[in-house]
């Protein structure tokens, strides 16, 4: 069974941990963002899981949403709570 | 009244919906604009199986009918009935990526609520397969209620289906659009969810191969080797695998010049067609395997999916002058040609971030500087080995890549700080799945780069010398005068006026001569001296070893670098300033793109011509 842990940012995620996405903090973006994010099928109940970092530090990373990669700035990551999924 | 009947092809980025539309059109389509606006129309004639002609068009891929960018308002004006510079098309062929149908039914099914009538090709359908995802093409049609056609459009399959099927949806009359649909994108793809679920019969966990490749090519060290290294090959593949080609087509022009010599009797005619015409036009098609080689790769990086890798890792960096990863795809573009690196901004969200972008662009080292470029290094540069397997010419032809890019670094920051100030934008891209690049697909890209270019050649190039040919040939001077052709005639003159001008940075009169022409197209600056050589020497031989001998004789070193370091900046392009017209409705970006530019020039050549000569070059 799997087990729901405690929530989680998905800029924190390790990689390769998968994750539901908990909650998405809609007010911390600006309006095209929040709108490409869900058009890119961010949703709360969805499965997420961070696949690359593109370098230490700053840098984007990327991250498996339904059967797609999408790649993202890190800013925007730290507004999507996730809740990692143990097995 | 249109005979054709209008179908469009539309669909989420990444659907495969251009494939689909060059499986279907074939040969028989073209390029073109939408009316008042740069993106590009792709547009083609299909044949039903009754003998129907329809007309079958490409729009932008789009995620939702709220557009977020000028080419996914296109796609919404198209299917909505907006905009009036399309008719209402009589039926959507709806592309979906069947391996992706979470996201792209959502699409879909705003689509399907407008009204018009949908057939959706559930493309890509072995791609699927290979994944391990078995879907039911029948519960699909159910749930969406429009008939659904599996494809596999780079294999041609599903075609005659998708036809067949198409048939009975076109005759009726367009069915007047729905203006507003539902809005709630959450609600929309909740439900676009469900329906995938039902249609999925099992699935595995998904390319197992393809995130090995992104382990690499988005491994944080290697990824950014991996990509110097790509560059690197792409610019070296540039010159020598160009080698060849270029000397035949050298070879070639000769050849013509030489019989047209040989054939037409002296006079005006025969010096306007060899030293203007010829010889002009001659210098620039020279260049065309060199732009066809770097839009080969441009496109082979476009097509494998990499590009958006590529922006990925160039996030970071872009990110410090405020720009994003996004921009790095128009500015790599912008090597070949500032003109498609310009167009291809359009896919930037954000306003600020796009029009910084379009101010920078013609910094990069675009392919009409590599004539300039390459006739004063071979000229004046010596070929010595520096290091080892680097020659100097080399080196220096690196340096000015290098000094485009840098002066575009230093020009976005302070851009963005100053007159394109704003919120930093941000990076949010879908990375397509790796797939091997279509040749036939390639093909036609390198085709419609090729006849651009011919075209260009064949008209403001070919004008813009016989002009300048003119204007070096009268008025004569007076036989057994002292003065020489050139300073008598009128470009002489001209020339003359602006030496005065250009004289402070180390520039001659025949640089002043052909800076004017230059204008019109960087690469007409080598056929521009070339000419004022020709006429000033009627006896010589023509050609570009002629040219380098004579510029030996009359410039200087420091002239030389001086020159070199103009072309860097100098916005000398007339259809660059005319697509950044058009990009940013007005003049007033334009305006101020040639005068920052040509300040940066004027600066920068200056300094370069002092520095050299203060050391003694």
């Amino acid at each position: 069974m799997w087990r729901v842990m405690v929530p989680d940012r998905l800029d924190t995620l390790p990689r390769h941990r998968r994750a539901l996405i908990a909650a998405i903090d809609w007010t911390r973006l600006a309006d095209p963002e929040a709108r490409r994010l869900r058009e890119l099928g961010f949703d709360e109940g969805v499965g997420v899981e961070v696949l690359h970092r593109a370098s230490i530090g700053g840098g984007p990373i990327a991250c498996r949403i339904g059967r797609m990669t999408v790649a993202l700035r890190r800013a925007v990551a730290a507004s999507i709570h996730v809740a990692p999924l143990a097995g | 009244m249109h005979a054709a009947p209008l179908v469009a092809l539309v669909g989420n980025p990444n659907a495969g919906k251009s494939a689909l539309f060059n499986a279907l059109t074939g040969a028989r389509q073209k390029v073109g604009n939408y009316p008042g606006v740069t993106v590009e129309r792709h547009s083609g004639r299909m044949v039903l199986d009754d003998g129907r002609p329809i007309e079958l068009v490409d729009l932008p891929g789009a995620y939702s009918l709220d557009p977020s960018s000028p080419d996914e308002r296109v796609t919404r004006d198209v299917v909505t009935g907006r905009g009036g510079f399309e008719r209402l098309p009589d039926a959507l062929v709806v592309v979906v990526d069947a391996a992706n149908l979470d996201n792209h039914l959502r699409f879909t099914l705003q689509l399907i609520a407008l009204g018009v009538p949908v057939i959706v090709a559930l493309n890509m359908i072995d791609l699927a397969e290979r994944d391990g995802l078995v879907l039911d093409p029948a519960v699909l049609e159910r749930e969406l209620g429009v008939p659904v056609v599996s494809t596999v459009a780079v294999r041609r399959r599903g075609l005659d289906e998708l036809r067949a099927k198409l048939s009975p949806l076109l005759g009726g009359h367009p069915v007047p659009a729905v203006d507003r649909v539902e809005e709630n994108i959450v609600v929309l793809q909740r439900r676009a969810r469900t329906i995938a679920a039902a249609a999925t019969v099992s699935e595995t966990p998904a390319r197992r191969w393809a995130h090995w490749l992104d382990a690499v090519a988005l491994h944080p060290v290697v990824g950014p080797l991996l990509l110097v290294a790509i560059l690197f090959v792409m610019f070296q593949a540039v010159f020598s695998w160009a080698a060849t080609p270029a000397d035949m087509i050298d070879v070639a022009f000769g050849g013509l010049e030489g019989w047209v010599r040989e054939t037409a009797p002296d006079g005006f005619w025969r010096s306007l067609v060899t030293d203007g015409l010829i010889a002009g036009v001659g210098a620039v098609i020279v260049f065309l395997p060199q732009i066809l080689i770097l839009f080969l790769f441009i496109l082979v990086l476009e097509a494998s999916g990499y590009m958006v890798r590529a922006a990925f890792l160039m996030d970071r960096l872009m990110a410090t002058v405020g720009l994003s990863g996004r921009a790095f795809i128009p500015l790599l573009s912008s090597f070949a040609c500032a003109v498609p690196g310009i167009m291809a901004t359009r896919t930037i969200e954000d306003e600020k971030d796009r029009l910084t972008t379009i101010l920078i662009a013609p910094l990069m080292t675009c392919s009409a500087r590599w004539p300039v470029y390459t006739l004063i290094i071979g000229a004046m540069i010596p070929n010595i080995q520096v290091l080892p397997f680097v020659r100097l010419q080399g080196l220096v032809m690196f340096g000015l890549l290098v000094m485009g890019v840098a002066g575009a670094y230093v020009a976005a920051l302070l851009l963005r700080r100053t007159v394109t100030k704003g919120a930093s934008s941000g990076f949010m891209m879908e990375m397509p799945k790796y797939q091997w690049p279509r040749w036939q697909d390639i093909g036609i890209g390198l085709w419609t780069r090729a006849m651009i270019f011919l075209k260009r050649a064949g008209t403001i190039i070919a004008a813009t010398t016989v002009v300048l040919w003119l204007l070096l040939s009268f008025p004569k001077p007076p036989p057994g005068s002292n003065i020489s052709p050139v300073d008598y005639s009128i470009a002489g003159r001209i020339g003359n006026g602006i030496e005065t001008v250009v004289a402070p940075i180390g520039f001659n009169r025949d640089i002043a001569l052909a800076l004017l022409p230059a204008m019109a197209a960087r690469e007409v600056a080598v056929s521009a001296i070339g000419t004022v050589y020709a006429i000033d020497d009627a006896e010589g031989e023509s050609g570009t070893r002629a040219i380098s001998d004579r510029l030996r004789g009359r410039w200087s070193l420091p002239t030389a670098l001086a020159f070199l370091m103009w072309f860097v900046f100098a916005p000398q392009c007339i259809s660059t300033i005319a697509v950044t017209r058009r990009e940013t409705n007005g003049w007033k970006w334009p305006a101020f793109m040639v005068g920052y530019l040509f300040v940066a020039a004027y600066v920068m050549a200056g300094a370069t011509y002092w520095l050299a000569v203060a050391v003694g070059l």
